[in-house]
Order: C-alpha cells, then sequence, then structure tokens
C-alpha cells in the first residue's frame, strides 16, 4: 500500500509513488539516448543436487554491477527454515528479500500447524509470489532441504515455473555447473563424494563465467544436521602487492576541521585491586 | 546517460581500527553545468552513524528526510539508538518498498555500534540490496576509480589517522578523473569519543 | 556480431553488429632512459572467456613496443599493417622507424578509417632519438599525446587515479620501480574488473634490449 504522506508509516507491500515520476524521467532521458539504471545482479553460479542422506547446495560469491565486481564475498545461500535453504541468482535486492518473505510467512506457518516446514510448502509459496509479479522480481532459485518426505530440491525461475530435480544449476555460470553435474552425477552417492562433485560444477562456474568468481559456499543438509560451510574453498585469494603505497599524513590539505566530541554517561566503574605484596 | 549521473557525485566509506570513515564530494550540477560546489551528501543520522548517498540530488534530500523521520519515530518507540546494521534494514525496507518506482540513489553507511562501539559498513543499490563488507565501499559517478584506489590504498587495522589518510587519497584522486563530481570533499572520521570533520582542498573545476 | 534488437512493440529486428569488446587492460610509463608497458592476458567476450593467454604488446622495433586491445579482430589487423608499413620504412631508408614516427604513423592508420573505425585502444612506448622513455596514448580515430603515463582499456577508469597519485608530483621512478607498481596496479585491477585477469605481461624497452616477463593473476 502506498503511505499517503510522508509521515505516516508503511503498511507493507510494494508503494509505487515514484513510478508516475519515474516514467516521465525515464522518457524524457530516453530522447538523449540514456537508460535507466540497473539494480546490482548476483550474475552467479549456484547448484544443488541430492545425495544418499540429504542435500547439498552450492553457491559462489561474487557479486556484479555491470562488469565491476560490486561484493567479493557474497552469501547467496539464504535460510528458509532450520530445514531448507536456498540458493539465489538474478537481482540481488530480490532473491535476499523474496527469501527472507518467505522464510517468515514459512515459520508463521510452521508455528501455525505445529509442524516442520516442508520444501513444497515453501516452494509453493515462492512460486505463487513469483507468478503473482510476472517475472517483474528477477529471482532465480535453487531450494532444497529434507523434510517427512525425505530430501527434496526444487528450481524456481522468475515467472514461477519449477522443477522438481536430482541436480540443478542456475545463474550466468550454470550451463558450465551443468556440464560438470551430467558428467559425474550418480543416484545415491555419499557425502563427501557430493560435496567435492558440487565443490567442481562451483569452481568450472568460477572459472568459465566472468560473473561468477571468488569463494565457493556450500550447505549440506541432512535429517539431523546442517553444515552451513562458509567458505568451503577460497577458490581464488586476494592478490598480494609488493610496495607500500601509504601516504604520509598530511598529504591531504585540510581547510577546516570540526571535531565533535561524543561525551559518555559512565554508568558503573569497577576497579579491581590485586594483592601483589 | 544514466538518471544516476544527472546531478553527479561520489560517496565512499572505509573501516579501520575501532573506527570508521565515511565521505563525499560536494558537487551539485545538472549534468555538465556546475550549479553548487557545497552540496553535503553525507549527513548525520546519531551520534556514531552516518549515510551518504549518490545518485539523483532530489532523491538524495527525499530519501534522507524520510529516513530521519522513520529514524525518530524508532527511537522514540524504543528509548535507543539505533544499531547500524537495523539501520541498514531501515534503508534497504525503505528503498524495497519502491521495487517498481525507486529512488534513484546508492546509499553507503558507515558508524560504530552503540554498546560495543564495533565497526560497520555497508552499501545498498537502488532498490536496496544490502551488502556488507569488512574493507570499503564506494557509491556514484566515480565508483570505478574509487574501487581502484581503494583496494590499493586500503589494508586491514588502519589507525584513525592513517584511515584518514587513506580515504582523502582515494576519494581526492578518484573525483580528479570524473567530470561529475569534485568541487570540495569532506570526510567523517567517526571513533568510539569523537567524530572529526574535515574539509579537504580540491580541484574546482 | 549479429544482434536482436526488440523495439516497443515487439518487433524483432536482426541487425548485423560489425564490433564486439574483448576485454583488455593496457598501462605504460616513460622513464628517463626506459619505456615499461603491462597488460593483462585475459581475451573475453561478454560472460566468457576466449584465451587466458592473449599477447597484447608486440615488439615493433628494437626501441618501440605496441600495446593494443579493444575488438580482437581489429587489433590483429592495425597490427599486421603497422607491422609491414614499419617493415616497408625500414627497407626503404636503410634504417629503423623512431618510436615518434611509428606514433604519427599509426595516428594517420587510425584516421584513415574516421568512418568506419579500428575498435582499437593503442598505447606505443620505446625510446625516442634521444634515449628517452616516450608514451604515446591513441584514441580509436587517431587522436594522439606523448604523456609521462596512460592507461586504456576496460579497468583504465581503476589504474588512472591511482597513477595519478602515485607519479604526478613529477617522480622518476627507477625501472624496477615502475615494474612493481605496474604489477601492483594490475593486482587491484583483477580485483574488481571482470575483464582483467590471469596474468600481467610486462615488457621494459631500454637501449641494451626489449625484456619481457610475466606475473600471474587472479583466474576468476
Amino acid at each position: 500500500m502506498a503511505s499517503v504522506s510522508a509521515f505516516e508509516l508503511p503498511r507493507g507491500g510494494f508503494c509505487f509513488d515514484n513510478c508516475r515520476r519515474n516514467g516521465m524521467l525515464g522518457a524524457e532521458l530516453a530522447k538523449h539516448g540514456a537508460k535507466l539504471p540497473k539494480a546490482r545482479k548476483t550474475g552467479t553460479t549456484i547448484a544443488g543436487l541430492i545425495f544418499k542422506d540429504g542435500v547439498v547446495l552450492g553457491a559462489d560469491t561474487r557479486a556484479t554491477e555491470d562488469t565491476i565486481v560490486a561484493d567479493k564475498n557474497c552469501q547467496k545461500i539464504h535460510f528458509i527454515a532450520p530445514n531448507i535453504y536456498c540458493c539465489g541468482a538474478g537481482t540481488a535486492a530480490d532473491t535476499e528479500i523474496t527469501t527472507q518473505m518467505i522464510s517468515s510467512n514459512l515459520e508463521l506457518h510452521s508455528l501455525s500447524t505445529g509442524r516442520k516446514a516442508r520444501v513444497a510448502t515453501a516452494c509453493c509459496m515462492l512460486k505463487q509470489m513469483l507468478f503473482r509479479y510476472q517475472g517483474h522480481i528477477g529471482a532465480s532459485l535453487v531450494l532444497g532441504g529434507v523434510d517427512i518426505s525425505g530430501p527434496s530440491l526444487y528450481s524456481i525461475h522468475p515467472h514461477g515455473s519449477t522443477d522438481k530435480l536430482p541436480f540443478v544449476t542456475l545463474g550466468s555460470g550454470s550451463l558450465a555447473a551443468m556440464a560438470v553435474f551430467e558428467d559425474r552425477y550418480k543416484i545415491n552417492m555419499e557425502e563427501e563424494e557430493a560435496k567435492a562433485l558440487v565443490r567442481d560444477a562451483i569452481a568450472s562456474g568460477i572459472f568459465n563465467d566472468l560473473g561468477s568468481g571468488s569463494n565457493i559456499d556450500i550447505c549440506v543438509i541432512t535429517r539431523d544436521k546442517i553444515d552451513y560451510l562458509r567458505p568451503y574453498e577460497e577458490a581464488n585469494k586476494k592478490g598480494d602487492r609488493k610496495g607500500n603505497y601509504r601516504n604520509k599524513a598530511g598529504t591531504a590539505t585540510i581547510l577546516s576541521e570540526k571535531i565533535k566530541p561524543i561525551s559518555f554517561d559512565i554508568l558503573e566503574e569497577t576497579v579491581q585491586t590485586m594483592d601483589t605484596s | 546517460m544514466s538518471i544516476m549521473s544527472y546531478n553527479g557525485g561520489a560517496v565512499l566509506a572505509m573501516r579501520g581500527k575501532n573506527c570508521v570513515a565515511i565521505g563525499g564530494d560536494l558537487r551539485f550540477g545538472v549534468q555538465a553545468q556546475m550549479v553548487s560546489s557545497s552540496f553535503e551528501k553525507v549527513f548525520s543520522m546519531g551520534d556514531h552513524l552516518y549515510i551518504g548517498m549518490a545518485g539523483l540530488a532530489s532523491d538524495v534530500q527525499t530519501v534522507h528526510e524520510r529516513l530521519k523521520f522513520r529514524l525518530n519515530l524508532y527511537e522514540l518507540r524504543e528509548g535507543r539508538s539505533i544499531k547500524p546494521n537495523t539501520f541498514m534494514s531501515m534503508v534497504s525496507n525503505l528503498l524495497y518498498e519502491r521495487r517498481f518506482g525507486p529512488y534513484y540513489i546508492d546509499p553507503v553507511i558507515a558508524g560504530l555500534d552503540p554498546i560495543t562501539f564495533k565497526p560497520f559498513i555497508c552499501s545498498l543499490d537502488l532498490i536496496g540490496c544490502p551488502m556488507v563488507t569488512e574493507d570499503f565501499v564506494v557509491s556514484g559517478t566515480c565508483a570505478e576509480q574509487m574501487f581502484g584506489m581503494c583496494e590499493t590504498l586500503w589494508e586491514p587495522d588502519l589507525e584513525p589517522e592513517e584511515l584518514f589518510e587513506a580515504i582523502s587519497q582515494a576519494l581526492l584522486s578518484a573525483v580528479n578523473r570524473d567530470a561529475l563530481s569534485g568541487s570540495g570533499a569532506v570526510i567523517h572520521l567517526i571513533e568510539k569519543d569523537k567524530v572529526t570533520t574535515r574539509v579537504l582542498k580540491t580541484r574546482l573545476d | 556480431m549479429p544482434t536482436v534488437m526488440e523495439d516497443c512493440v515487439g518487433a524483432i529486428q536482426h541487425r548485423f553488429s560489425p564490433y564486439s569488446f574483448n576485454g583488455g587492460t593496457l598501462l605504460a610509463f616513460a622513464g628517463s632512459d626506459f619505456a615499461l608497458l603491462a597488460a593483462d592476458s585475459r581475451l573475453s567476450e561478454g560472460f566468457g572467456i576466449h584465451n587466458r593467454n592473449a599477447a597484447r604488446l608486440h615488439k615493433l622495433s628494437e626501441s618501440c613496443v605496441l600495446a593494443c586491445c579493444g575488438f580482437q579482430g581489429d587489433c590483429l589487423s592495425l597490427l599486421r599493417i603497422l607491422e609491414a608499413r614499419v617493415k616497408m620504412y625500414k627497407q626503404t631508408h636503410q634504417r629503423p622507424m623512431t618510436c615518434p614516427a611509428i606514433a604519427s604513423l599509426l595516428s594517420q592508420l587510425l584516421y584513415s578509417h574516421r568512418f568506419f573505425p579500428y575498435y582499437c585502444y593503442c598505447l606505443i612506448a620505446g625510446l625516442d632519438s634521444q634515449g628517452q622513455g616516450a608514451v604515446f596514448s591513441f584514441d580509436p580515430v587517431g587522436s594522439y599525446e606523448r604523456v609521462p603515463f596512460s592507461s586504456l582499456g576496460s579497468a583504465s577508469a581503476q589504474l588512472q587515479p591511482l597513477l595519478d597519485s602515485q607519479l604526478s608530483s613529477g617522480v622518476q621512478l627507477s625501472a624496477s620501480q615502475a615494474e612493481q607498481l605496474a604489477r601492483d596496479v594490475f593486482v587491484s585491477a583483477a580485483e574488481r574488473d571482470v575483464y582483467t585477469g590471469d596474468s600481467v605481461q610486462v615488457c621494459l624497452v631500454s637501449s641494451v634490449e626489449v625484456h619481457r616477463d610475466s606475473h600471474s593473476l587472479r583466474k576468476d
């Protein structure tokens, strides 16, 4: 609901106050050949697979703004419920906030039903929400978890379509990662083998896709435990520089300086004396 | 030309040892035309908390006022200072609400936790995707230039004065290679017991 | 490269776009008696990497090296023509072409394609007739300038302010200092620019030789 004035707190939901103005600005700018600004993308490699006892999810950690790396260590495996996690690719804000929102709705749902959340429920809530916005919310998700019916894994696309598969990849590096899965995926793998396969799939995305990079995060979900390994592996070390580029103090010319002291209220002070004799 | 570079401007924040610094330029222009060289883009949001916004100038001011209003209500209701992390969520909510009609700004937040004084910096994109980092965050028309500078000048655990020198050089050298930002710069150095605000000398062309 | 363009009513037009951008970053310094060039070796297009070991530094004579990035097809073609012209000059005049003369030739070559330009960012560096280091920086249509240092290509916006701050106060670097600075700024650029990485090739032009070296960078 759009808030009527600035003096009213938001009531939740989207607000379309600026749309008319932005439309006019956009039309004016388009005459000069300008584009509307792009939001931060994750430009990602995300992947997941089902093994003998559960699900392994994996993601890289690079966020890009066009061709610049905006974040070298961002978290792409989001919490949904204690037994469900979700990898996000696409518009960073959309994946972040959609998963947060579904997570809180799912918690309310499991509180009211008194049962542990099921992966199918989370999947249904996500696809209904994404379908409602007709693809305008640009979130591609890999949802995985273990519930009463065993391990399950879904891929969810921005328009709200879903697939239930034994192994999935999404994001700009999905082809590189899928090549590894297609080559080496087997049913009923052991945990270590499954982790190594997801690691290799994500690494293939990191090294072959420019939109993906930095580290490998892995989340292993089984019936009785969650292993969130962040980072599972630092695939790329930060380069080290040989020179020292520190500037001497006083290199920048200061025109004026104002110091605002912040006073403390000391509520309590204890001095413990020691017997040193 | 994009709407984000209509007025020009640059903001960055860096993390040091028990301190943070945030700075911005002072230019306000209409495309290549200079209008003012005293347009502050970095605002105080509490004793240890600052937000800087680069982008469309009218949105910078509007969002600042809306945030101040939400912040005041929060602090009246809760009776305590806001944590930087909570403030980040507040900004994120305000921006994501307008997912389909956004404010054209890229905010940067720097502050110390009001209880533990732990340094905190983060940036958000125009639809409110939060990004918390351990080193530095930049936004504005010369973001690329600032990234290049910060990558080389920033080191872990800089002392307050070293941090000030690093952020100043990063900002000054970056705006000198950008036609749409510059004309003066302000740096706020936030420490546990004081905030030092310094105006820097820059080229005015 | 063929592109598909959709207009607002959804009609699809197929158009041929003759250019693409293949990434790459170049850097050069002029010293008192040397010139130093550096370039990364990643050749990419869109979100893919074509080659991790591409050559961007090309020796044109004993005292002149060309660094070139942009659209790889144009870069190769331009290099081939330039090499031929430098060889023809040498055979006609019985002496090697000087670095400033090669720069002037390149400018004319680029400007002769004013209305269908070579999509190339070029740097020419070497020694001038007095034996001093010289760097010439070009735009794609042939405007050029002799400068003490320059960076071009996809991460140039990240490198240039850094070079300004390290070198603007008239500091004269030694060859080894210049090499270290070149390497370090490429390490920084590889952190943030997706088109810069894999390795950095460094080329030192002095009166003795043209010395090449290479250091690895991030691969992601």
